[in-house]
Order: structure tokens, then sequence, then C-alpha cells
């Protein structure tokens, strides 16, 4: 049993088989991207129990009872999360491959830390590669989204 | 649909809720079979198709209790063969006595393989760059192997018998760290690496001095990264031990340090370059553990 985004599947499910490769192919939710398939670059993250994890690392079996949260998950219908409008508010992304992943991650960091530091922001994201931006956008969003003046 | 195809290889998955039947598993697969705990180094190895895929993945996070951090004054710190590199990272009592272990898994991958990846997995694993390695061999820590014929205590020290090969059998799973105190003393993991994350250690220098009016009682010096296996730097710590500390003193050591590893040259370093970062960073933590 399967619990994404609050809602329950029960699938039956090869045991090869990533929780990346059933959000995508099984249940369609083709937000969670993959990027290097090895737990590098951070683009498949999602949120599982709370924290975040590379779901190309994760076996599907392995998510068996757990809650997991993607990026589909995070809007409130058509009104986007606090963090997502940031993004789209201080332009936090160029190509976006690598911005739901970032998402997640800034999201776990802004529960547990509702006012991070620059440094804070910087050490949450480090396992989520952007290749376009320069960082520079995706830091200011997540700062705009905790409530702060943008930093510079 | 989207066509993957960097996939997994087949396997079995099996997932016990008590360590009698891993073991029993174990015994009957023997190299057939690949404990998975947080799989952070598996999943990767099995999809580059590194290792020969094993028939039977046996999962250990069905089992209780393997994920408990223990500390009790005196006897130090048990750490469960489950307990995550977060775990470690943000536990108080792991940060205020044993810093050097605190940091070293600080200093480790993102937060996501830190909520996943376990430090039994990264000892077990035994990159000759696994940062957890240099804080254990400082702090002296066992390990816990458990069999079905039974249970042996190994030091870390002994653990390691080359890149990526322990003295674990094939039927054996390391089922406990066990960490004494360093009583009065301090401890400090320094890194090199080119990012501040992500990233492996190009050196690692763990260090661990006990000082008493002055003068060094204890004090032990890991290297990461320079060896093939990760290793204490025995003859620079005979060169501290004793002795009044004073900035020569520590310099000399720091030198016999660089002399005693033996580091290959690859494309993240050259030997030569890793000599000399021995010899600056393992100055560098032994007056950090000092006056910090």
């Amino acid at each position: 049993m399967l619990t994404v985004n609050g809602k329950s599947y029960e699938l039956s499910v090869s045991p090869w088989r990533t929780l990346l490769e059933v959000i995508r192919e099984d249940l369609g939710l083709t937000g969670t991207k993959e990027g290097c398939h090895l737990g590098e670059c951070g683009a498949c993250t999602v949120i599982m129990d709370g924290k975040t994890v590379n779901s190309c690392l994760v076996l599907a079996t392995e998510a068996d009872g757990k809650q997991v949260t993607t990026i589909e998950g995070l809007a409130d219908g058509d009104k986007l999360h606090p963090v997502q409008q940031a993004f789209v508010d201080h332009g936090g992304l160029q190509c976006g491959f690598c911005t739901p992943g970032m998402i997640m991650s800034a999201k776990v960091l802004l529960d547990e830390k509702p006012d991070p530091s620059k440094e804070e922001i910087k050490r949450a994201i480090a396992g989520n590669m952007c290749r376009c931006t320069g960082y520079t956008k995706i830091i200011e969003s997540i700062k705009a989204a905790a409530g702060n003046v943008e930093g510079k | 649909m989207v066509t993957f195809y960097r996939r997994l290889p087949k396997f079995y998955y099996v997932a016990p809720n008590a360590i009698e039947e891993v073991l029993s598993l174990l015994s009957q697969y023997k190299d057939r079979a690949k404990v998975i705990a947080g799989g952070t180094d598996l999943v990767p190895k099995l999809k580059r198709r590194e290792i020969k895929a094993p028939e039977y993945i046996i999962d250990l996070k069905g089992i209780p209790d393997l994920d408990s951090i223990r500390y009790s004054e005196g006897s130090g710190l048990r750490l469960g063969a489950l307990v995550t590199i977060h775990a470690v990272e943000t536990s108080p009592v792991i940060g205020e006595k044993f810093s050097v272990l605190f940091q070293a898994a600080q200093s480790m991958a993102s937060a996501q393989v830190r909520n996943r990846g376990t430090i039994a997995g990264n000892i077990c694993n035994a990159v000759p760059s696994a940062d957890t390695a240099p804080a254990l061999l400082v702090l002296d820590a066992e390990l816990k192997l458990i069999s079905l014929r039974g249970e042996r205590l190994v030091k870390i020290e002994d653990f390691f018998i080359g890149p990526n090969k322990t003295v674990l059998t094939g039927e054996e799973i390391l089922q406990e760290i066990r960490v004494p105190e360093l009583l009065g003393g301090k401890g400090v993991y320094l890194k090199l690496a080119p990012r501040h994350s992500m990233d492996l250690a190009v050196v690692g220098v763990a260090v661990a001095v006990v000082l008493e009016n002055g003068v060094c009682r204890e004090v032990r010096i890991a290297l990461g990264a320079v060896n093939p296996i990760p290793m204490r730097a025995r003859k620079a710590e005979s060169i501290i031990k004793g002795q009044r500390m004073k900035a020569e003193v520590v310099e000399r050591a720091a030198q016999i340090a660089a002399e005693e590893c033996r580091p290959i040259s690859d494309h993240r370093a050259s030997a030569e370059y890793r000599i000399e970062m021995v010899r600056v960073l393992t100055k560098r933590a032994i007056n950090q553990a000092l006056f910090s």
C-alpha cells in the first residue's frame, strides 16, 4: 500500500522497480523528474515520512506503508504552495527540470526552519543540482518564501 | 509513457522482521544475497552494474531496534546498523561527546542521502574515502558482527582489508557499532573536497587528543582517502604522545603522517597533492582539537 499525496494506492510492483518509476509510470505523476538516476542530482526528490529522499534510490517496496509527497501534492487546488509561488514570483527557475526537486527540499527546510539563513538554504539544497540559474534566484525565492527580505 | 533505460537488474526482495531470519537467509544464500539498509550505495552500484546482481535483496529495515542510538556514561555509544547519517548529525549527545563523528556525518553527501544512508553502510561499503571511517578509527570503535554461527567483536582498525573489502563474510552482518567514550578528549574531522557537499573526500583527517596539564596523554590520528584502507597514523601519534604540546611537535607529527600514507593519483587529485594536504590538514586538525 503506497500513499502518495494523501491518496492510497494498492499496487503490485516488481521488487526491482524504484519509487520514482512507480510514481511516474504507474501513477502518472510526471512532475518528479529523473536526472542522474544515481542519487547525485536531486531532480527526483520527494518527501517520504517528512524527510526528503532521492526516489531513484528507493525501491517502491521500501515505500510500502509510508506517506509520500510529490510536487503534485503541494498546491491546494489552483492555489500554489507558498514555495511554488515564490519560485514563480522571483524567477527561481529557467528550464525547470530541477525545480520540483528543489521545491521539495525547500519545503522541508522551511517546515523545519521557518527563517533559514543563506548558508542553511545552501546546505539544504546542496543535493539538488541546477545547471541554469547559478542558484542565486533559487536562494532568493526560498528566502522570499520564508517571508524574508531578499538577501544579497 | 516514459521509457527508462537505466533500471535495476531483477532480484527477489525479502523483508524479515527478525534478525534471526536475516541470518538464516544469509547462511542459506550467502553471496547470492545482499543486505540493504539505506540503499544509497547499493542501488547506484546495481544500476551501474558495478557488482554482480544478487538473486536476493534482504531488507534490514523491518527489524526492530536496529535504528537506535544508545548512550550511557561509562559504556559509551552504541549505534544500530540502521542508524542514518542524518540521525547522527542531529543527535545532541553525539554532537557533545563524539564531535569527530558528528562532523564527519555533517560533511557527507546531501540531505536526501543523509536521510537514507546509514553509518554502518558507510563502513561496510569500505570505500577508502568513507568519511565516518577516520572518525570511528580515532574513537577506537568496535563492530559487532553477527551470523548464525555466533557473534564477534572486531576493532574497526581490523575491519577493512582493501578498497571495498572488509572481513565480513557473506553470512554476517554488522549489527552494531560500539564507540567508547573519549574521556576528557576532543575530536576533529577535516575533509578536503572541491565541493562543500555531494563530494568524496580528496583527503579526510580525523584527530582525537586528550590533554593533561599541557601534556598529551592520548592521541589518535586517522586518515581517509590516502591509503588502500582508512588508516591510523601510528608513527605520527608516537611523536606527540606523552609530549608537551608545542608547535614544533605538531609540525613534526603532521610531517610524519604525510610520510606514512600511501595515496594513489586519480582524477580527483595527484598522490603528491594528497600527501601535502595530509600534512596541512593533520596540523590543522591537531591545532583545532587542542585550541578550540
